[in-house]
């Protein structure tokens, strides 16, 4: 057989069998994408990219996660709930001045989830860090133990509740990650907001996605974890801090 | 020695009356709490999501941990032989298992959904200690229970000791997990410490035998029992090397922490710049609950002293366990190293609190409803020996 002939009855070759991979390789790619009725994967890790260096003075995602999420404020600021917060750091030595947002950073090993007397407090397949409001007993252990005071506990009567989110006196809550969008296939409202009304500083995205514009973005640029001396491995990233 | 003769008391006095009265007009008060924070929610308290646990904490955790150490005199008495604490040793289980309960009670009521009290017994995270202490408390009054069984029924007197090794073993452990609530929380720079679990062993000694002192002078006193000397300077000495022990393994904790520098910040705020906090460690914590009933228990050996010493001791672990749970949780949580933080949360400031009147109320109902069931208890069973003269008593050995 000469040359060019085997050639190019390689490329046909290959041709033939990517043209029967590909489907395969595109069902694969619809599988990992989940349908409402699906349970939550392991494939997927949800997290969170944040630019400190973008992030200004607005609150923008406060005001959009509130809103969202149906968190209402009785003008009570010590124990109204906040899911999530801007937070001002001015360096000791040299004053230099940064906001962010923090927020529940959705710990792959979170220490609410491992005080939990119930198991109420919880981890989803995918990473998002969930409480159970029917099985919550409002003991505040979590509040306690987790490092980043992302939790609040519901200190009176809520009003304005979304369908999608259940909240109730005498249990705690945080951000889900805004999980009802997400299923959705949607963004979490504080990324949206951000992106639309702020400094687009925040970025959604799934951690394992190595096509994703997260993962590229944390192989590709340096970023860091608050608190990562405790080793949590949280999903939630910032750049600049 | 003869056997211990046990009695229960009269209980028909105006006295007794009125003091069952008192206690449950206290009891009231504390359910009363407890249904106002339920209904109208915790706002109305003084706590709120910086400090999430409050003054019913400090009773809860003061009436748990004096629980386990109030079973130390029987522990004494049947693990470790000591003829002497033998005839104190069915108050020591009695009082054991009314101050968990009292401690429980505040616990539970304080709960954000105390009727879900059901989900925390069938549904278990066996990774929280909260859950192993679950089991730990239940386990405790049934440990305790089959304890004082084998006191009161003469056929298994003989069971006794093992009985009582178990329930000492039990209590330790059990100390031991209301330490590590503490212990374990890895991201407060106040507590995460392995201390804190022998810390809260050597409090429950001291805070258990001042209660227990109390209770049993009270009793003796009010109902003409007699109580000689040779029991009550075992005591007093007793009590003396707790208070000291507590001590110790405070300046441990602090040392330590002194050495470390991040953890230079935690102690400036608890032993110099904490305002409230640093008042209460000083002067209650060390001043009231250790100098003072040191003095008093080696200085004036007077019975007199030594109730003022228990009641300094009681006070100095209240003030004790303020400074810990609430001054712990008003300490900024270190998020951000090296810098200042300000946030809409409180964040990078000393979080206020003040008691406010349920949950002292609902604290108090706690300590009432203990001491109620106890009285009741003396009642209906012989706890009490008929006399502790020092004639009746077997001599002091060791």
């Amino acid at each position: 057989m000469n040359p060019e002939r085997r050639q190019l009855l390689a490329w046909g070759a290959a041709a033939a069998a990517g043209a029967m991979l590909a489907p395969g390789l595109r069902l694969v790619e619809l599988a990992q994408a989940r349908s409402p009725e699906e349970a939550a994967s392991k494939l997927q890790r949800w997290g969170l990219l944040i630019d400190i260096a973008k992030c200004g003075e607005c609150d923008a995602c406060v005001t959009a996660c509130h809103e969202e999420n149906g968190v209402t404020s009785r003008g009570r600021p010590t124990t109204d709930p906040q899911w999530i917060r801007k937070v001002s750091l001015a360096d000791r030595q040299t004053g230099y001045v940064q906001t962010l947002p923090l927020m529940c950073q959705h710990c792959e090993h979170p220490p609410c989830v491992d005080v939990c007397p119930t198991g109420a407090s919880f981890k989803r397949a995918d990473g998002i860090v969930l409480v159970d409001k029917h099985t919550c007993i409002g003991c505040r252990y979590c509040v306690m133990a987790c490092p980043y005071a992302a939790r609040s506990f519901v200190h009176e009567a809520t009003s304005g509740q979304k369908p999608d989110v259940p909240r109730g006196k005498g249990t705690v809550e945080s951000c889900t990650l805004c999980v009802h969008r997400v299923d959705r296939g949607d963004t979490p409202a504080c990324v949206v907001a951000c992106n639309r009304d702020g400094g687009r500083a925040m970025a959604f995205g799934d951690l394992n996605d190595k096509g994703g514009v997260l993962y590229q973005r944390l192989r590709d640029e340096p970023s860091s974890q608050i608190r990562a001396d405790l080793a949590l491995n949280t999903g939630v990233r910032y750049q600049g801090l | 020695m003869t056997s211990v003769q046990y009695r229960e008391i009269e209980g028909r006095s105006a006295g007794y009356a009125a003091l069952l009265g008192v206690l449950g007009i206290l009891v009231l008060g504390g359910l009363a709490a407890a249904w106002t924070m339920e209904h109208q929610g915790h706002f109305i308290t003084g706590m709120s999501n910086r400090i999430v646990w409050g003054t019913p904490h400090v009773f809860a955790v003061f009436l748990i941990v004096a629980a386990s150490g109030a079973l130390n005199v029987a522990s004494i008495a049947s693990v470790f032989g000591r003829e002497l604490y033998k005839p104190l040793a069915r108050l020591s289980g009695l009082l054991a298992l009314t101050l968990l309960a009292g401690g429980l009670a505040v616990l539970v009521l304080d709960l954000g959904r105390p009727e879900r009290l059901v989900v925390a017994m069938t549904h278990y995270n066996f990774k929280s200690i909260f859950a192993w202490n679950i089991f730990l408390y239940t386990g405790f009054f049934a440990v305790v229970a089959l304890y004082l069984w084998t006191m009161f029924e003469r056929r298994m007197n003989r069971h006794t000791k093992p009985a009582g090794l178990l329930a000492f073993v039990w209590r330790l452990v059990l100390t031991t997990g209301t330490g590590s609530i503490f212990g374990f929380l890895v991201a407060r720079e106040p507590y995460n410490s392995a201390i804190l679990a022998p810390l809260f062993i050597i409090m429950s000694f001291s805070f258990g035998l001042a209660i227990f002192v109390l209770v049993l002078m009270a009793a003796c006193r009010w109902t003409g029992r007699a109580l000689g000397d040779a029991v009550v300077d075992r005591l007093r000495t007793l009590l003396g090397v707790f208070a000291a022990a507590v001590l110790y393994f405070v300046a441990v904790q602090h040392l330590t922490n002194l050495y470390i520098a991040r953890q230079h910040d935690v102690e400036r705020f608890f032993l110099l710049q904490g305002g409230v906090y640093t008042v209460l460690f000083w002067g209650g914590q060390v001043l009231v609950g250790g100098l003072l009933p040191l003095a008093l228990l080696f200085g004036a050996r007077s019975r007199g002293s030594l109730v003022l010493a228990s009641g300094a001791v009681i006070l100095g672990g209240l003030a004790q366990l303020y400074v810990l749970i609430i001054g712990g949780q008003a300490y900024p949580q270190l998020m951000f190293p090296g810098k200042e933080v300000r946030s809409s949360f409180f964040d990078g400031v000393v979080a206020a609190y003040a008691p406010s009147l349920p949950e002292v109320a609902l604290g108090v109902g706690g300590v009432a409803l203990a001491l109620a069931l106890t009285a009741v208890a003396l009642k209906v069973l012989p706890f009490l020996p008929r006399s502790l003269a020092d004639g009746e008593v077997a001599p002091a050995k060791a």
